[in-house]
């Protein structure tokens, strides 16, 4: 009884997380606003944002699901250019656009995610990773060739669309990032969630257990891709111009490191390591030649020698971090336990 | 007549480039046979390849056989050595840990090929100069008649080699049934690194015959060249050797004809509709194997 008590409430735990997040978010801004932050470095942050999102948004479908797509910035290059093409013909003022264009950026990809999930999903494994892959090529391609096959005007191929209005700031990135994590972090407390797992666990358990394979795959797929599209929206008002190129395996790739690295399964982790992965390599310009090197060198490294990441399927929860601060036993009650937050289920 | 010499050169140019694919989706179908990974590392192998040959005709000056063996042995010892330092510690990891570790490896290769060599092609001397014979107008490159013999030859011999001799035998029982294989005194690390090494020379053979039609080198030459050979596998079934044939072959002359009608631009994309409506339709492959799941 007298360690129930110990226990913060819900409402409190959500209310002292939003109001940290809040604070966070209006000291950066100020912090950038009022140029503290030199400019240069304040492109940096907005660019590991961008990048926090990208790998959460893989961390459900690889961490969560257990599945390995490859065709991640495909998604991503379709939320760009979905809000990139919308921005650019839109006549309505951009502080209304700007929100509608992260949003229909996030929908089409999320939308690309159903047609290209339903199919793909049905295959596992290596076969899986290979579909996506291919689907991933397939919607570079076309987004290098639709224009002079059907005479558009819209994504201008390989000339690179141009005068997207440079609308990401920090406080739109971070904001989308505290969203997004949200969303995924209720979603997998949620029922939802709990199937989610069960289906990385073992499918033909989930499956016995009543479980719809099929709907819980693709509910976790599309997840994956429509936030993938929210951080393609905010990459192209980042830079103010795309190019397919930027778009290819590599990038996938490139996600997917941020991904393992952090520990697959783990939204602490996907933040650390895309933070981490971000920033090291700005900061140390002069090396950037072994970046790349560096990145598939840690990859092998880490498979071999902790093939579940860095940090495993650990998650971080400031209540219970408090919970265990102000409890003089630090034992822990069994309800505490199933509310842990986290992978595990 | 135009129309029909269009299209036999067109022909001509597909069986050259399915023949390089195949005996690369050869390397691939033998790989994923036997430990059931997809050897993402297998297109780089290629680029290794054309880079010792490179390396040892433009800057040392050397024989032009000697510089094709050098490539073959080069490809053969990488494959090899790849399979011990990366795959054999995670044997028996989840099948995704091991993939991501093919990745990484690819990765590695492609950008340590880049620092070293730099970003710029490297121009290839021709290894030989072949007559040209002509069938009526159409002039049919000696190059193509050589990779498309050569190809040819390799697959009859890694069939005699799987077929007849004992290692052949090891490495069809391995994998079938890893376990039981051992328990019949096959040395399974023994066959899994002939494997690698049989895998790595084929990639050295059609590393050297793509240098012959395309003669440079870059850094990423061998991902797309392996992405596209890998769909030949899994188009022909991946884990059948004549399947690995076909497939190359089919995709070699799908490429030719979507070129021949005025669509390169969209070849890659063809290829991976392709690998997408072959995995959806028949997930096995022409000539693959359909396999129960075990609960």
């Amino acid at each position: 009884m007298k360690q129930q008590q110990l226990r913060i409430p819900m409402p409190v735990r959500y209310l002292i997380n939003a109001a940290l997040f809040a604070a966070f978010l209006l000291v950066g801004n100020l912090l950038v606003e009022g140029r503290v932050i030199s400019s240069y470095y304040a492109k940096v942050i907005v660019l590991i944002g961008i990048n926090i999102i990208l790998t959460v948004s893989l961390n459900v479908a690889t961490g969560y699901l257990g599945q390995l797509p490859l065709g991640h910035a495909g998604f991503m290059a379709v939320g760009a250019y979905a809000s990139a093409i919308f921005l650019t013909h839109t006549s309505i003022p951009i502080g209304i656009a700007f929100p509608m264009g992260i949003a229909l950026g996030g929908i089409v990809a999320g939308i690309v995610g159903i047609l290209i999930g339903i199919p793909a999903l049905r295959l596992k494994g290596d076969y899986l990773a290979i579909i996506t892959l291919g689907f991933g090529e397939i919607i570079r391609v076309i987004l290098l060739n639709i224009d002079s096959v059907l005479g558009f005007k819209l994504t201008y191929g390989a000339a690179s669309l141009k005068n997207i209005p440079k609308e990401t700031s920090f406080f739109s990135t971070y904001l989308c990032v505290g969203i997004v994590c949200f969303l995924i972090h209720a979603m997998m407390k949620s029922r939802h969630g709990r199937a989610i797992l069960s289906v990385r666990e073992n499918e033909i358990a989930a499956e016995s257990c009543g479980i719809n394979l099929t709907y819980y795959k693709t509910l976790g797929f599309t997840a994956s891709a429509f936030f993938a599209g929210v951080a393609g929206a905010l990459y192209a008002s980042y830079l103010g111009i795309l190019n397919p190129s930027g778009f290819g395996f590599m990038k996938s790739i490139e996600i997917l490191v941020m991904v393992v690295l952090g520990g697959m399964g783990s939204m602490l982790g996907s933040v650390v390591s895309a933070t981490v992965l971000t920033a090291v390599p700005e900061m140390l310009r002069a090396f950037s030649d072994y970046r790349m090197i560096v990145y598939s060198l840690l990859l092998i490294v880490v498979m071999i020698f902790k093939p579940s990441g860095l940090l495993g399927q650990y998650d971080f929860s400031l209540s219970r971090t408090l919970e265990s601060i102000f409890r003089r036993k630090p034992t822990r009650h069994p309800a505490d336990a199933a509310n842990a937050e986290g992978g595990e289920a | 007549m135009s129309v029909f010499s269009t299209i036999l050169r067109q022909i001509i140019n597909g069986l050259q480039s399915g023949s390089i694919y195949a005996l690369v989706a050869l390397g691939y179908s033998m790989v994923y046979g036997i430990i059931m990974l997809l050897n993402f590392a297998h297109g780089d192998i290629i680029m290794v390849g054309a880079y010792i040959a490179w390396l040892c005709m433009a800057r040392f000056a050397l024989n032009p056989v000697l510089a094709i063996l050098f490539a073959i042995i080069g490809c053969v010892l990488l494959g090899v050595s790849i399979e011990k330092v990366a795959y054999k510690p995670l044997r028996n990891s989840p099948r995704i840990s091991l993939l991501i570790t093919a990745i990484g490896i690819s990765f590695l290769l492609e950008n340590a090929a880049q620092m070293i060599f730099g970003a710029g092609a490297q121009v290839i001397p021709p290894f030989f100069t072949v007559p040209s014979p002509s069938i009526g107008s159409v002039e049919i490159p000696g190059t193509a008649i050589v990779t498309i013999a050569v190809t040819a030859l390799s697959m009859v011999a890694l069939t005699l080699l799987i077929q007849k001799t004992k290692m052949g035998k090891a490495m069809r029982a391995v994998s079938e049934d890893t376990g039981a294989a051992q328990l019949m005194g096959i040395n399974i690390n023994r066959t899994i690194s002939f494997t690698f090494a049989i895998g790595s020379a084929l990639a050295g053979i059609g590393s050297v015959l793509y240098c012959t039609a395309y003669p440079q080198a870059t850094a990423t030459m061998g991902s797309m060249l392996g992405l596209k050979a890998f769909v030949a596998a899994v188009l022909g079934g991946i884990g059948s050797i004549p399947g690995a044939m076909i497939g190359g072959f089919a995709i070699g002359l799908a490429e030719a004809l979507v070129s021949a009608v005025g669509l390169s631009v969209w070849k890659d994309g063809v290829v991976f509709a392709i690998l997408i409506i072959v995995l959806l339709v028949k997930p096995t492959g022409i000539l693959g194997r359909s396999m129960t799941e075990k609960v």
